[in-house]
């Protein structure tokens, strides 16, 4: 039982952002997990909070949406592209261009400094490249979110490794959102932090996706941050998934 | 390039492993290009003693063995030429010029040659060149002696010092000709052959310190002085081996017939070139062998990074997931994957050959000394570029290997990052 009402529909009416349609995916070599959506839709700006069991098949559900992983059947339609007819190298670099990502632990590349990790998406992709250095440089841009994150210039040498863990989801952060792509996808972002911390960097993540109009997704098994966002729904509401014996 | 610099981070994060991943390929290489360098270098070094030289004349034995011990001091004589012998062979009319040399005394370890002046004039080694003397002149007085450039430089010896030669080969004799001691009248320039190693005196000088000797100790009782030595017959009676040069090359193979089809005395002539070819018949299968061996501690090796890529493999699925989620293409993961192979295998293949002529200049003078081999420092040549070459492909290949794995694993984590 939903400890807060889930807010199943589209609240506001803004321009589509995604449309998935028709969507089969399987995964190659693993037996068994399907996973289907009829129709969904994700309209600019929404903060959309989507709510499932671990292994319930969240992250493939992101992994479609990032088209990290491609459907058998159906369209992804993501800002008027449908990335899974693209090619395999124009789909990443979609994704490079399009998305930022927050992973659930273990987001940044240890050994790379945090200038290094926050700078990461921009050698994938030129327009986020131009965007970040429209500011005045795009070291100057990493500052400033790493700030707004509440993260000190002075961290920015430092190893990632040495940073907390709340430091090292803010830092994933001011990654996902630098160069301003139009979609952060955050795969349980704050399952490895305290409930205190968990609201804290919440409030830093959404005052950062505001700043920059950028439309959210995050996953979550903690029905509880439900308030905070314009839309919440349960897994199954917007996807089918079937496990057991592929049919013939 | 952030990419790049991450990826070099990621490595020298794991530096020890990194490091003795490319020690063994270093060590491997070092190797593998080692045992053509000694291979080629003994070939050289041995085919470069001696030139200029139709024949070798020695008592009946072994080819290789009447080669061994007249030329590179390996070995001993079993039995000795009459001197008598001698003159007869001398006489053939194809003669050019002949040398007797007369061994068994030693100095400090260094042999002792007894020989004539014409050996200073028809020596010849690396094709063409003639011993020229770096200091002083050939031996005149009965009790001169010779050296060749090592003996010179190790005992530190100069024109004019006495020496005193030992009887028998030993590093130390026990019994010394010390009642006849000789004098340094002319040091020989480097050669790099078994020359720079020998002391050279007169035959005659040979038959006076034995004068007084008789089956390899003193007679008691009897002393012959240096002064009264001077004063008798010091023809010799017999000599170890001669060398010959013909007049003509044609004339080469009869006489070998001749000398050993010699009734008086069992002899064997041998040709100093096709002698050698048999040598190098003879250990064509050690080397190959060896060959083989160092080619398949190269593979182990390989084997070595390939597994060392592999197992961080699993711990750098999380690397590959964070590349992937910020738009790297799985081309670009395996990219950077057989870059640290290649980079490995490079930086081992070039640690490899620092330290192949670092062992070289070390061990050179001691090869030297000790086997008589001098090996050439040179740069690499084309065939040994090559080797490395192909040791790089194979590197590079094995490489191919986890990177296809880590191709395979990013494709199917997808989103998840798996630890």
């Amino acid at each position: 039982m939903a400890v807060h009402p889930i807010k199943a529909a589209r609240p506001i009416a803004a321009p589509d952002i995604v449309t998935m349609s028709g969507v089969r995916f399987a995964w190659p070599g693993r037996d068994g997990f399907r996973l289907a959506v009829d129709g969904f839709t994700l309209g600019e700006g929404e903060r959309f909070l989507l709510i499932g069991p671990s292994g319930s098949g969240k992250s493939t559900f992101l992994s479609l949406l990032a088209g990290i992983a491609v459907p058998q059947e159906g369209a992804v339609t993501v800002l008027g592209t449908d990335i899974a007819k693209l090619g395999g190298a124009a789909r990443d670099r979609f994704r490079g261009e399009h998305f930022g990502i927050i992973f659930q632990m273990f987001n940044l590349l240890p050994y790379g400094s945090v200038a290094d990790n926050v700078l990461l998406p921009l050698s994938f992709s030129a327009r986020r490249r131009e965007r970040a250095q429209a500011g005045g440089g795009a070291d100057k841009e990493a500052a400033r979110l790493l700030d707004r994150l509440g993260i000190e210039p002075a961290l920015m040498k430092r190893p990632a490794a040495s940073l907390s863990v709340g430091q090292q989801q803010r830092v994933a952060a001011a990654r996902a959102l630098i160069g301003a792509p139009q979609i952060i996808i955050a795969d349980e972002p704050t399952s490895s932090l305290d409930r205190g911390r968990q609201m804290a960097f919440l409030d830093l993540l959404f005052a950062v996706v505001a700043d920059a109009g950028a439309t959210l997704v995050m996953v979550s098994h903690d029905e509880s941050l439900g308030h905070r966002f314009s839309r919440v729904a349960p897994l199954e509401s917007i996807a089918r998934i079937e496990r057991g014996e592929v049919r013939p | 390039m952030i990419v790049l610099r991450l990826a070099w981070k990621s490595l020298a994060n794991r530096w020890l492993t990194a490091m003795l991943t490319m020690l063994a390929i270093a060590v491997s290489v070092m190797l593998l290009l080692g045992v053509e360098k000694v291979r080629t270098g003994a070939r050289q070094s041995f085919a470069d003693t001696i030139s200029g030289t139709d024949l070798i004349v020695g008592a009946r034995s072994g080819a290789l063995n009447l080669l061994l011990y007249s030329v590179f001091r390996i070995g001993n004589a079993t039995n000795n030429v009459t001197w008598k012998t001698y003159q007869e062979i001398a006489k053939a009319p194809d003669i050019d010029w002949i040398v007797p040399i007369s061994l068994g005394d030693s100095h400090h370890g260094f042999r002792v040659m007894g020989t004539t002046p014409d050996y200073f004039k028809y020596y010849r080694y690396r094709r063409t060149h003639s011993l020229e003397f770096a200091t002083g002149k050939p031996f005149g007085d009965l009790f001169d002696a010779v050296l060749g450039a090592d003996v010179a430089a190790q005992l530190g010896y100069r024109i004019g010092d006495p020496i005193v030669v030992a009887h028998g080969l030993g590093s130390i004799g026990f019994l010394e000709h010390d009642d006849k001691p000789f004098r340094v009248s002319g040091i020989l320039a480097r050669t790099g052959t078994p020359v720079d190693r020998t002391v050279h005196v007169s035959l005659e000088a040979i038959e006076a310190i034995h004068v007084d000797w008789q089956s390899g100790a003193r007679i008691p009782g009897q002393s012959v002085s240096a002064e009264e030595v001077r004063r008798m017959n010091l023809e010799p009676k017999a000599i170890t081996a001669a060398l010959i040069g013909l007049k003509s090359k044609l004339a080469i193979f009869g006489l070998q017939r001749a000398i050993n089809d010699y009734r008086a005395e069992p002899l064997s002539a041998i040709l100093p070139g096709s002698t050698l070819q048999e040598l190098w018949g003879l250990v064509g299968t050690a080397e190959t062998a060896l060959a083989a061996v160092s080619a398949m501690v190269v593979a182990t090796a390989l084997l070595g990074m390939v597994t060392m890529i592999l197992t961080t493999l699993n711990e750098r699925r999380r690397e590959m997931a964070i590349l992937r989620s910020v738009g790297a293409r799985p081309a670009t993961i395996l990219g950077l994957l057989m870059a640290e192979a290649a980079l490995l295998i490079v930086l081992g293949a070039a640690l490899g050959i620092v330290l192949l002529y670092a062992g070289l200049f070390g061990l050179q003078p001691y090869i030297d000394r000790a086997y008589g081999l001098h090996i050439g420092i040179e740069p690499l040549k084309a065939g040994e570029w090559l080797n490395l070459g192909g040791v790089v492909l194979a590197g590079i290949l094995a490489g191919l290997l986890p990177a296809l794995r880590a191709y395979r694993l990013s494709l199917a984590d997808g989103m998840t990052i798996r630890t």
